[in-house]
């Protein structure tokens, strides 16, 4: 992380977070991670809809893109997959 | 704001539940959320009536445990109401997790509190293990002599949170004044009003990886923020540090409050910190919080009638602990006697005692100090229990090398 170590004169009142949670690669705690085969992807959107980090990006019309940096690997997208698109690859 | 006189208030035979409940009234409250319990029931009853009859503009919310009552409350008012809640005893020690929360949060809760022994065995009647044992938990506390007070502070409450952005309990003792008819002379609405105002929302910079930017300290969807995120080894540190020396910088804040509170009202219970009595003179003095020091100011009359050089000094503000005042106050006494109304089981002495001592180990007269834990579960401290605290501290004329604690009124 590049932002310099504030000292408790500088940081905002009441610990409010001030980094967002975009610049913290969650991604990294993963085991298995997911991977879409495009050809079985309806781009219904459940994976982007249930996945409980936003870690997936989706334009409402191509097929949706995790965010593996995000990803913790839960696998809740690869469970509602309707047609199974989904698989889980170990990292 | 124009200086109102205090002929203009009206003298109402009140409790001191009822005295806390009709400052909230006036103090322009939009949120209240509580949860009965003796002897606070009365606060609740109350507020809930004027809620009921239309006579104010709040709302009150229900919850099912002290611990929503405070989460409920501390929401309230980061998403920027005035919010009070009330509770006693074993309800503070369920609210225990959220009190940390709201006063790190830097939330400007006001709650009552009145002053009940904890379980076990269940007792509902005054001493001071609740609050003294909130005393770690970053909440300023002023404690309430009488329903008058009880009164003033709770409209002086609002505005020392706001301005400090910390947390105020203000704290009566069960019973003996939470349900004890006094004549408690009440400011007209329109003043107290006036006096609290609106609530204000400070403003904050937040360093974002992107430049700063300046957001309402509260719970805004235009201006997002986060209250309350994880926070490890490499800022919690820095979060606790600023938050005491937020503690610390209240001082003259709760001084300025009193101050205009005083133009108002004819009350600002100056030297606000703790109130002497009779002490310029005096060769020993008992300190102490709370209703009990009534009695002590009565057996002071009498006992400088019999000629000895005794005073009294009242605490009013327990955190933050004026130490620095205490030391500059007490360090001319031969002996000084302290009351606590609570066990801090396993330590060397009550918490007022400890902190006392530590701040007077710094003082070049080192005073000698004597504790007296008393009045546990409502335990009656009858005057001539405290005649013999006195003539007892005459005795004492130099600070013994392991300290004096003593039980005031206990069989053996």
């Amino acid at each position: 992380m590049s932002t310099p170590m504030l000292g408790w004169k500088e940081l905002p009142m009441g610990a409010v977070a001030f980094i967002s949670s975009k610049e913290y690669p969650t991604g990294e705690w993963a085991v298995f991670q997911p991977k879409i085969d495009e050809s079985k992807c309806i781009k219904c959107g459940l994976c982007w809809m249930y996945c409980p980090d936003s870690a997936y990006r989706w334009d409402g019309e191509n097929v949706p893109v995790p965010s593996l940096e995000h990803c913790k690997g839960c696998g809740i997208c690869a469970t509602e997959c309707p047609t199974k698109a989904i698989e889980m690859v170990r990292v | 704001m124009a200086v109102q006189k205090y002929g203009e208030q009206t003298v109402m035979a009140l409790n001191g539940d009822e005295a806390v409940a009709w400052a909230v009234k006036q103090s322009n409250v939009d949120v209240v959320a509580a949860y009965p319990i003796t002897p606070q029931t009365i606060i609740v009853e109350r507020i809930s009536e004027f809620v009921h009859n239309g006579e104010v503009d709040m709302e009150f919310i229900r919850v099912e445990s002290e611990h929503s009552a405070l989460s409920a409350s501390w929401g309230a008012s980061l998403a920027g109401a005035r919010a009070f809640t009330a509770t006693a005893a074993n309800g503070l020690a369920l609210m225990w997790e959220i009190l940390y929360i709201v006063s790190s949060t830097r939330v400007p809760l006001v709650m009552a509190v009145v002053n009940r022994a904890l379980s076990a065995p269940i007792n509902i009647h005054n001493d001071h293990s609740d609050t003294m044992g909130a005393r770690d938990s970053g909440w300023i506390q002023l404690y309430s002599e009488d329903a008058q007070e009880a009164y003033d502070n709770t409209i002086m409450a609002f505005k020392i949170a706001e301005e400090a952005m910390l947390p105020v309990m203000v704290t009566l003792d069960g019973f003996t004044i939470s349900h004890t008819l006094q004549n408690v002379s009440v400011l007209p609405d329109e003043v107290v009003s006036n006096f609290v105002g609106e609530r204000k929302i400070p403003r904050i910079k937040i360093p974002t990886i992107y430049g700063e930017k300046e957001v309402p300290f509260m719970l805004n969807p235009k201006y997002p923020i986060t209250f309350g995120p994880l926070d490890l080894y490499d800022y919690y540190f820095e979060h606790k540090v600023q938050q005491n020396e937020a503690m610390k910088a209240t001082p003259p804040i709760i001084e300025k409050v009193h101050k205009e509170y005083g133009e108002i009202s004819g009350r600002s219970y100056e030297p606000v910190h703790m109130i002497p009595y009779k002490t310029e003179d005096a060769d020993v003095v008992i300190i102490g919080l709370s209703s009990t020091m009534s009695v002590v100011r009565k057996v002071v009359d009498q006992l400088r009638e019999e000629g000895k050089k005794v005073g009294a000094i009242r605490l009013r503000v327990f955190r933050p602990f004026p130490a620095e005042m205490l030391r500059k106050e007490l360090s001319n006494f031969s002996t000084v006697g302290v009351l606590d109304r609570c066990i801090s089981f396993g330590a060397e002495g009550g918490p007022l005692f400890l902190e006392i001592r530590s701040a007077l180990y710094s003082s070049p007269s080192k005073p000698a100090t004597v504790n007296y834990i008393y009045g546990l579960g409502g335990r009656e401290l009858p005057p001539k229990l405290i005649a013999k605290a006195f003539n007892e501290i005459l005795e004492v004329r130099a600070e013994p090398g392991t300290p004096i604690v003593k039980y005031l009124g206990v069989r053996e």
